[in-house]
Parts: C-alpha cells; structure tokens; sequence
C-alpha cells in the first residue's frame, strides 16, 4: 500500500498544513535568532568590559546553555517557571524565550571572539591616521567584526533551526506536530503515512538548512581568500 | 680526497633528457646524467636552477613530463613503476630532517625495515643499533625528536634512511636548517659514508664539503645542467661561464 | 521555594538508572560516530572515487536535519514499511548517524592538518599509502582531531535528552513522569540538572585533561 500512502499529501489540505507548521517553526527560529542576535551582541560587547563579575555571569550563562540540553531548559521554563510564578504560558511562548536566550548565550560568545580576533594594530594604526573612535569603529571595526561573526552567525542559525523540532515535546502545534496530526488522521485510509510524513519533515528541514549552510561556507571562502 | 675514476663502475642510474614542469613553467629543460656505483654527485647551481626538484624526481615525489629515469635497466618513468619498491633502494634526507614527532627515535628508525622490508626485528635492531653508534648517538635511541638538537635529528634521518640498506642515497641540502655549529657533525656523516663507497646524489651550498666528497661536480642553472667535471677542476677553472659566475659569488 | 526533600531522595534511584541508560546510549552511540567517522574521513582524505560522493552526501543529509525527525523516522516511520527496530536499536542508529558525520569532519581537519612534508618523509622510507595513514598521518591528526571529538562527545550526549519522544526511559521522561504523576516539578526539575550536570562535567574534566596529556606528549610543554 507504499505507493498510494504517498498520495496522503494530496488528500485534503494536509500539505498545506505542513507548510502552516513549518512556518509556526520557522517564526520561532527567526524572532528568537533576531532577538537573540540583539540580546547577544549587547553581552557581546559587555564581554570587553574589566568588571570581573560582569564576566563571571556572561561565562556562566553560556556555560550553563553549553552543558545542559536544550530539551531540559524547554522543561524547565515550560512546566517549572510556569507553576513557580503560577502563570499560563504558551509553548511558543516559552519557545521563543528559551531560544532568545540560548541564541543570545551563543551570540555573546561569537561577538566576543569577533572583538578579540581583530588585529590591535588596526587600531593603532586608525587613531594614527586621525580617526576618531566612532569613525574607527565605523569603517574599519565593525566591517571586520561583522566579517568574523557572519559564518558563525548562520551556523548557530542552522542550528536553531533544526532544534526547533523540539518544541513538539512541550506542545506546540509545529512542523513535527503537524505531521503527528495527519499520520494520526489518516490512519485508516493511509495506515503507512507515517512514513513518508516523516521522510518528507525530514526533507523540509534538509531544504531550509542546506542551503544555510552553503552560504556560510561560501562567504567563509570568500572572505578568507 | 683521491679522485678514484669510477665511472667504469656498474651504472646504476641514467637520466635521459628529463623534463618536468610546474603548472606551464619548464622547470628541467631535458637533463642527461650517469650515476654510477659508489660514485658522489654533488649538484651545485644557483637558487631556482631546479637542483632540488631534480632530486625529488629520481625518487618519485616530483612527476615527470619528458623524458627517462633508468635505475638498474628499470625504467621508472613508466606508468607501472612500483615506487614503494623504488624507494626501498633508493632513499632520500631532507634538509628539515622530518623524524615521525610522535615516535621515539629507534621507531624511527626501525619503522621502514620492520613493516616495509618485513625483517627480522633482532637484526633490524642490530644494524640500526650499530648505525646509531656509529653517529655517536646510540644513548639517545629511546628519545623523541623534539628532544634532539638539529644537528643529531638530521643525523638520526640519516640513519633512518641507511637502514633501509639503499643503493644510492639522495641529500637535498641537509644542511641548510642547521646551525653552523651542527653542520660539520652532518657532513662527516657523509664524508664516512662516501669513503666507505656508499653512492650519493648530494645538493648543497657547502662549497668545501662539495669539494671534498665529490667524484664529480654537476652544475645546474635555469633548469639544465651546464657542466659536469672533476671537483679540482670546477673550483679552480670552471669551463663555462654561469659556472665562473657562481664561482665568484662565493669568493669573499 | 520548599523542597520535598524526602520525595527527591526517593527519586534518586529512578534518575540513577536513568543516567546508565542515558550514559550507555551515548557511548554507544559515540563508539559507533568515531567508526563511522575514521572509515569516511580516509575515504574523503584518500579522494576514493564513487564513495567520495556518497559521503558527503551522507554529511549534508545527516547535518542538515534534526535527531529528533531522525529518530520519529526510524521508530514511526520504518515500520510501515516493514522495518521494525527496538527503541533502543533506532536510539543507536539514529545518534551514529548524527554523530559520524560530526566526528567524520573532525577527523577530515586532522588529516589535512599533517603537512606535506612529513608525507614525503613516509614515501621515501617505502611506506605504502595506507600505511602512511597508520603510522604517520593518523597518530599526529589525532592530536589536532582531539578537541573537535571530544567536543561531538558532549555534544551527542546532550543529544540523548530527546530519545524520550521514542519511548527511551532517559531521565526527560522520569522527570516528565515525576511531574505529571506527582506534581513535583521543582523537585523532578532540579534532580533532571542534576544529573546532566553529573553526566557532561566530569567528561568535560576528562576530555580537557586527555587533551593537555596528548599536546604534552606531542610538544612536551
């Protein structure tokens, strides 16, 4: 019955309400990637400060991202921050502010290492040719920084991306549920729709995320040349 | 040194209007030369004139594009040339001595004879010990490299390479990394090794070393070897101009 | 915020169990990566013609998607076609897959990081290819490939919090039981942290100090 299961895409609107899933997913990818990006070059650049303790929290809020799983912080926010200060919020909710922070933790990071990386003598070099600091962060910094920072960028994008796939676990409605709903109503017409559903998910994300990744190789070749 | 005419020796290696090119620059413009048994070469030119390319072509790192390398009646210029086997009887010293970092120095050296030539490790062991003592670093056999002057690593690669029980050893400037201090315990390596008939292909800048361990003086330029004679004679009256030309950029 | 201290010491044996199957997955599933990884990178290193191709294709699909679609695909999916893995198998294959790619291109920087010269010093010496690969390029690209592994390591056993969706009993799901049960979130909470604490730091501790002892050995310093 393989051949006609594949027709479950054709029945009725489900493939419609793939693409509705996938767009739910990509939303949370794009405003948490957007508003991470803000939050994480603010701690960015609060990572070239001296303060000793402004550091301390920066490093332990990464680290904090880098050991424990995603998943885990998704639990947490969603059923912990929830019952503890005895509000109702929406998976996406939770999503969107779990994935800010992460985005903004990782962000942080590969700003400061974009700062670090760049050549103290340009610098020098700039005040000596009589740039005053917004014009030597304007034309010569920040052009250079952005350059270090855009193939980390897209990965930690990709990244997002296909870890938004976790959100189906606290309940939100997106690609993966999406798929979950049409195998579950096609049971009886197409009982062996679960596999092409999920070759098909797995498909979408091979198509958002390949050519992501693509682009971040490219300009990587680009600039380094 | 004697100059003992060896050139009615068995040939051992003959090059037949060799020509190799880099991307669509000529490199060797068709070079012609006899290496016969326990002969030294010593190949001397100018910086770029292709000597150490050359080198690397009779051992099968540099491809060739014209041309013959004819070692024992076998023609390594075919397309079938096992060069493994080649490079078994044919062994090479770079001038950055290149020892495995991560093995000692017996490893080193007993890496080829053991999983290449499938020897008994005992004698293995033996020879590559009586080699070591021979350099006069036989205490310093379970080192590393990193812990090894310049001078005895080259040493060390030498030995490396003798182990294998070559025909003809290849030099590509193996002094040139090193300290002034560490090269003259290098070249009485080879000084030894030529008295004891070992055949040589040398490239250098050494001018008395040259001198002295020569049977013959082979000088390139611009890719093609423009005169060959006895070391006596290149140094005090050199036939061709580029040679008379070099010559006197090493006369203070 | 009050802790039920008697229910998190009574929880502490599920989460340990837990742990071990979590810990056994991921070890499993790294095993597998690193062989995966070591076979693919030779072949990509090597330019092996037909399975170049392969390979790399394998690295795009398998970096491009996430585990968790892996996993519904191998434990949902297959078996309307025929192909029915245990939990477990499908939790294995679906990391290995993840994984090798990862510890393919760590092994790849490696390779390549081994320069020209100490190939050519090999060569002369009569060492076949695949023992130059043995003796000479594999043992110094390990050094340079040893934070990137050790990295996909902790990266893969992070990745074990979502084998819960295929009804694996990791620690997600005892935590999501403990709540949904009993209600004990900050309780079933705080032993979940816990215990990805104790399972990723201590690897981390190895992992680092692994890699000081092999750049020791290798430079002495």
């Amino acid at each position: 019955m393989q051949n006609s299961a594949i027709n479950v895409f054709l029945e009725g609107k489900n493939f419609l309400r793939l693409l509705e899933g996938l767009l739910i997913t990509s939303k949370i990818a794009f405003i948490s990637i957007f508003l991470g990006t803000i939050l994480g070059i603010l701690i960015g650049l609060s990572r070239t400060t001296k303060l000793k303790i402004v550091l301390f929290i920066n490093r332990l809020f990464l680290e904090l991202f880098r050991i424990v799983p995603l998943l885990v912080w998704l639990y947490i926010f969603y059923f912990g921050v929830t019952t503890a200060l005895n509000i109702d919020l929406s998976g996406e909710i939770v999503s969107i502010i779990v994935f800010t922070l992460w985005g903004a933790a990782e962000m942080g990071d590969i700003v400061r290492g974009a700062l670090q990386s760049l050549p103290k003598h340009q610098i020098e070099s700039g005040k000596a040719l009589g740039l005053n600091t917004l014009e030597l962060y304007r034309y010569i910094l920040v052009p250079q920084a952005v350059r270090r920072m855009v193939p980390g960028t897209i990965n930690l994008a990709t990244r997002m991306i296909k870890t938004t796939s976790l959100v189906v676990l606290i309940g939100v409605t997106d690609l993966v549920k999406v798929g979950q709903q049409i195998i579950e109503t096609s049971r009886f017409q197409y009982p062996t729709a679960a596999f092409w559903v999920y070759a098909m998910i797995f498909i979408l994300y091979f198509i958002i995320c390949y050519p992501l990744s693509q682009i971040s190789k490219k300009l990587e070749r680009k600039w380094n040349s | 040194m004697i100059t003992i005419n060896k050139t009615n020796n068995p040939l051992l290696i003959e090059v037949k209007e060799l020509k190799k090119n880099f991307d669509d620059k000529e490199i060797l413009k068709g070079l012609n030369l006899s290496l016969h048994k326990g002969e030294v070469l010593v190949i001397l030119g100018p910086s770029g004139c292709g000597k150490s390319t050359f080198l690397r072509c009779l051992n099968g790192l540099e491809k060739i594009q014209g041309g013959q390398i004819i070692f024992k009646t076998k023609n390594l210029t075919d397309k079938n040339t096992n060069w493994q086997e080649v490079r078994e009887q044919i062994g090479m010293v770079f001038q950055n001595y290149e020892l495995f970092p991560h093995m000692t120095v017996i490893d080193n050296i007993l890496l080829g004879p053991l999983k290449v030539q499938k020897r008994d490790r005992s004698e293995a062991l033996a020879q590559a010990e009586h080699l070591l003592e021979r350099v006069g670093l036989l205490d310093r056999k379970n080192d590393y490299p990193r812990q090894l002057s310049g001078g005895q690593k080259q040493r060390i690669a030498i030995v490396r390479a003798l182990c294998m029980n070559p025909e003809v050893m290849l030099f590509d400037e193996v002094t040139a990394s090193l300290d002034p201090e560490m090269v003259r315990e290098v070249l009485d390596v080879i000084l030894n090794l030529a008295k004891e008939g070992m055949t040589m292909v040398i490239v250098t800048h050494e001018m008395s070393f040259a001198k002295s361990v020569a049977d013959r003086i082979v000088f390139m330029d611009e890719g093609r070897i423009c005169e060959i004679s006895d070391p006596k004679e290149f140094f005090t009256n050199p036939k061709t101009e580029r040679a008379k030309h070099f010559l006197n950029i090493f006369q203070y | 915020m009050n802790l039920n201290w008697a229910f998190i010491v009574e929880s502490l044996p599920l989460y340990k169990k837990a742990m071990w199957l979590t810990l056994k997955l991921g070890f499993l599933g790294t095993a597998i990566s690193l062989l995966i990884g070591l076979i693919c990178s030779i072949v990509l290193y090597l330019k092996i013609k037909g399975l170049k191709s392969i390979v790399l294709a394998y690295i795009e699909l398998s970096r491009n998607t996430p585990l968790l679609v892996q996993v519904f695909f191998l434990y949902f999916g297959l078996p309307k076609v025929g192909i029915k893995w245990s939990e477990t198998a499908c939790a294995i294959i679906g990391l290995s897959f993840l994984g090798g790619s990862y510890m393919t291109e760590a092994f790849r920087s490696g390779l390549e990081a081994v320069s020209r010269s100490q190939i050519e010093s090999g060569l002369s010496i009569g060492l076949s290819r695949l023992q130059l690969i043995r003796y000479v390029i594999l043992p110094q690209a390990f050094s340079v490939s040893l934070p990137s592994l050790g990295a996909n390591c902790i990266f893969l056993l992070k990745e074990t919090s979502v084998l819960g969706a295929i009804s694996i009993l990791d620690v997600m799901n005892v935590a999501k039981d403990l709540i949904g049960m009993y209600y004990k979130t900050n309780e079933a909470l705080i032993l979940l942290v816990v215990s990805y604490l104790l399972m990723i730091l201590p690897l981390s501790f190895l992992l680092s100090w692994l890699e000081r002892k092999v750049r020791y050995a290798e430079f002495g310093n």
